[in-house]
């Protein structure tokens, strides 16, 4: 190394060696061991879609059993679920950046933060082995009796793995919430924070009063699987829903955990690419902090045709309208940002583009479904699975590549082909509405969710489904080879590529082991664009 | 931050803690119709609440740490009112099975 | 060069590079410790859910489950946790006040109580087994079948708090070790402190669980 003896060196260089990397307490670095591993299992994710969208494209269970497909379809959620997308944000692009933003060395608690990565690993390993003992078919939502009275002993396993990887998501939220009250830089006032921070935040409340209560709940499916202990056993007179209602008062909050991140990413990107101070700064901040609240209140509307009383229906359905506002007044301040912006079209700006598209559809229809009447017709068709995955695969995952894009040069050191980054914001866009706009259709047709069979006349739009699923597979493979290759490539990213604000960008690409040379003190709003390019016009 | 509270005060708190202990036995013996397990749950809720102010030590610390502590208890509040607000209300159509 | 930074060689031992002073670091640990004790709540409040509904739904079964616990070993094991978390809170102010000695007997005090409260809890399991008691393929076929879930709920609500103690005693024993090494005073407590929280936490669960469980219907 040619480096001279005092001059810091970047993260990725300092110290050196595996074990420096397996024991590391170094947020950026917990963060690429957590990119690499949700990647790994994104891929494990998308394969066993692969394999329902297959089997799906003829009307006859001709690929899989029924029994192997509801295992394809359980493992696809699972895996999605617990182990790619809650982790995905947070865990990667909100631990690189939490302390950064704040201005920080680091988290509160780097060796908890490491400790989550490990849970983490561990978590996933068992619900793997789970998938190698024999598969789990109770579906992701692990409904009573399918994982206790009728299941294979495989769902104690998975459950457990999911559990654990729950407490390493209780972990990251715990540690951003302590940085981001006790560790912010000295004139970072709450209404200063970049907006990514805000997101945090609320993700961090939510996994943090939401997750321990799922994890309780299947703590009593695994003693009613393993030890007979019959809290969901009607035989005994335990209540099935009663398991709903716990499972989902963590899971339509844990929705958000998946979103308010991605919104997040967006208002950092949205202000960047238009070079402007975020329309209505203060409503994006509150409306994250509306979502994680009210987002509590309204979990019985997945509930709407179980035996929950009408009455109860009635009030989550009206409190399902009103959750959906505060993510209507970021989407309008978005496009308020972006309309007379100086908009540069770069590859974020695509990924912004198409987040803003797909969420709007996501959350109009989820007030489809949310209007109580209306879902007794919609409910478990194809309609729910469309509406989910415009939010959690147009939205989030949207909203994870484009963070990946847009911070990618800071991370790595590194630079992209644009136009790859371009083509494949494209890709992924056309090939996702190809994928997930006609099950909207198939399913207000009347197809179920969850059967590997179904009538003929719904083969054209599933035909059309599986095609988009393959273009959309090209590009997210396209994104993760150039993405790769450019780790092989010389460091050529200059310290702020895109001309953002943001406390991470005054910092070399990548950064060094402590982030700041010198301690920062904040003294501007976050997104001054205004006042930045008044200074350089001074100049 | 570094409060000292006196030995003196944490002796009190141990001493009504144990007379609150007590008190709940006490009252389990005198049936009070449905009012038994309330009045067991506020006496609980009063013992908690001294833990909480005293052996934790929540008196003396910021309100950032009072509002966390309480986050808890609001929460469980919204779990337990919503869900029971469900099963109580399942009779009302007066249609059995709905 | 920042003022922070300059001082490397005054800072206290114990304060860790990310952190400005020890003041930060106390209250960062003392708010996750508050935070995980939410975490804490929402995890046994689950439990709490499961009783609600239940002993709402079936009085009949807990009334005769609550008659088959012990109410005396009960409210033993109360004062018992009563006097452990005195203890708990003097081991606390000892190492505030930087008194080595009362900080580990007080610890150790603290642990006797602990180990106490799990003995009993041990008597009381064995004698759930010898009655049939235990839900399950073994449950006394005489019994009502909803009693099942008074007991499900008895188990892991006690069998988790009791999890709960052993864990505490770790931690107690780990910090029994930095007290014996004279590590704690008045400008670093925070191990005894967010030990100490942990603990009356674990308090405060049984302090509901007590009636909550063996106080059902005394007066019958
Ligand atoms: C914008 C406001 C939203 C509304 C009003 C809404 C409404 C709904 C409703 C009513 C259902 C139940 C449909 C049924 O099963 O019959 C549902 C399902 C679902 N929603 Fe949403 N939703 C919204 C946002 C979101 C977000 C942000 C996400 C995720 C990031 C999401 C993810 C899901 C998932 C995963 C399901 C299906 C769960 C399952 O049954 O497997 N929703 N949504
Ligand atoms: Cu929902």
């Amino acid at each position: 190394m040619n480096h001279a003896v005092n001059e810091p060196r970047s993260y990725l260089d300092a110290p050196y060696g595996v074990a420096s990397w397996l024991l590391t307490k170094d947020h950026k670095r917990i963060a690429l061991l957590y990119l690499i591993s949700i990647t790994v299992f994104f891929l494990i994710g998308a394969l066993f879609a692969a394999g329902i969208r297959a089997e799906l494209m003829t009307p006859e269970g001709d690929l899989f059993t029924a029994d192997m497909y509801n295992k394809l379809f359980t493992l696809h959620g699972v895996v999605m679920v617990f182990f790619f997308l809650i982790p995905s944000i947070p865990a990667t692009l909100g631990n690189f950046l939490v302390p950064i933003m704040c201005g920080a060395k680091d988290l509160a608690f780097p060796k908890i933060n490491l400790l989550s990565w490990y849970l983490y690993l561990i978590g996933a390993t068992l619900t793997l082995g789970a998938v190698f003992m024999g598969g789990v078919d109770t579906g992701w939502t692990f409904y009573t009796p399918y994982s206790s009275m009728a299941s294979n002993t495989n769902v104690t396993l998975a459950a457990v793995g999911v559990f654990i990887a729950g407490f390493s998501s209780i972990l990251t939220g715990f540690n951003f919430v302590v940085t981001i009250h006790r560790m912010r830089a000295p004139g970072l006032t709450w209404f200063r924070m970049p907006l990514f921070l805000w997101a945090m935040y609320a993700t961090s409340l939510v996994m943090i009063l939401g997750t321990p209560v799922v994890a309780i709940t299947l703590l009593m499916v695994g003693a009613e699987a393993a030890l007979g202990f019959g809290i969901f056993d009607p035989r005994v007179g335990g209540d099935p829903v009663l398991f709903q209602h716990l499972f989902w008062f963590y899971s339509h909050p844990a929705v958000y955990i998946m979103i308010l991140p991605g919104m997040g990413v967006i208002s950092e990107l949205v202000a960047a690419v238009s070079r402007k101070q975020i329309f209505g700064y203060s409503f994006v901040a509150y409306s994250s902090l509306a979502i994680a609240i009210i987002g509590f209140l309204v979990w019985g509307h997945h509930m709407f045709v179980s035996s929950q009383s009408i009455y109860a229906g009635l009030v989550f359905s009206i409190i399902t309208m009103i959750v959906a506002v505060p993510s209507a007044v970021k989407t309008f301040n978005w496009t308020a940002t972006l309309y007379r912006g100086s908009i540069t079209w770069e590859s974020p700006t695509y990924w912004v583009i198409g987040f803003i598209g797909l969420f709007l559809v996501g959350g109009l229809t989820g007030l489809f479904l949310g209007a109580m009447g209306l879902d007794v017709h919609l409910h478990d068709t194809y309609f729910v699975v469309a509406h989910f995955h415009y939010i959690m695969v147009g939205g989030g995952v949207m909203a994870f590549l484009g963070g990946v894009h847009f911070w990618w040069p800071k991370m790595t050191g590194r630079t992209y082909p644009e136009t790859l980054g371009k083509i494949s914001a494209v890709l992924v866009f056309v090939g996702f509405n190809l994928t997930f706009l006609p099950q909207f259709v198939v399913g207000y047709l009347g197809m179920p969710r969850r059967y590997h069979a179904y009538p003929e006349e719904f083969q054209i739009l599933n035909v059309v489904s599986t095609g988009g699923a393959s273009v959309l597979g090209i590009g997210y493979l396209l994104i993760i080879g150039y993405l790769v290759a450019s780790m092989f490539k010389p460091r050529n990213a200059t310290a702020n590529p895109w001309g953002a604000t943001g406390l991470e960008w005054d910092i070399p690409s990548p950064p060094t082991t402590f982030n700041f040379e010198i301690d920062p003190v904040v003294t501007e709003d976050a997104y001054n664009y205004a006042g930045r390019a008044q200074k350089t016009g001074d100049n | 931050m570094s409060h000292v509270s006196s030995k003196g005060l944490y002796y009190t708190i141990f001493i009504s803690l144990i007379i609150l202990t007590g008190v709940t036995v006490a009252i389990a013996r005198v049936d009070l119709g449905a009012w038994n397990t309330p009045i067991a749950l506020a006496v609980a809720a009063v013992k908690a609440t001294l833990v909480i102010l005293f052996f934790m030590g929540v008196r003396n610390n910021t309100p950032l740490t009072k509002v966390v502590a309480a986050s808890g208890f609001l929460w469980l509040i919204i779990l337990f009112g919503i869900t029971m607000g469900d099963y109580l209300t399942r009779s009302w159509l007066g249609i059995p099975g709905r | 060069m920042h003022p922070a930074h300059e001082n490397h060689g005054g800072h206290h031992p114990m304060l860790q590079h990310h952190f400005f002073n020890m003041g930060q670091q106390l209250e960062a640990s003392i708010l996750g410790m508050w935070v995980f004790l939410v975490t804490e709540v929402m995890f046994f409040g689950g439990l709490f859910m499961a009783y609600l509904l239940y002993r709402t739904l079936y009085p009949a079964a807990w009334l005769a489950g609550s008659h088959e616990l012990n109410e005396v070993l009960g409210g033993l094991n109360t004062v018992v946790l009563i006097c452990s978390s005195l203890t708990m809170a003097l081991a606390v102010r000892a190492a505030q006040v930087g008194a080595r000695m009362a900080q580990i007997v007080n610890i150790i005090l603290t642990m006797g109580f602990g180990t106490t409260f799990l003995v009993v809890k041990y008597y009381e399991y064995a004698a759930k087994f010898e009655h049939h008691l235990v839900p399950g393929a073994h449950f006394d076929p005489t019994r009502e079948p909803a009693q099942q879930l008074y007991f499900s709920l008895y188990f892991m609500m006690t069998g988790i708090h009791a999890l709960h103690m052993v864990v505490g005693l770790g931690i107690m024993a780990w910090i029994l070790y930095g007290a014996w090494k004279g590590h704690f005073n008045a400008e670093y407590f925070a191990p005894v402190e967010i030990a100490g929280l942990y603990w009356h936490f674990v308090d405060i669960v049984w302090i509901f669980l007590f009636p909550l469980l063996y106080l059902i219907g005394k007066h019958q």
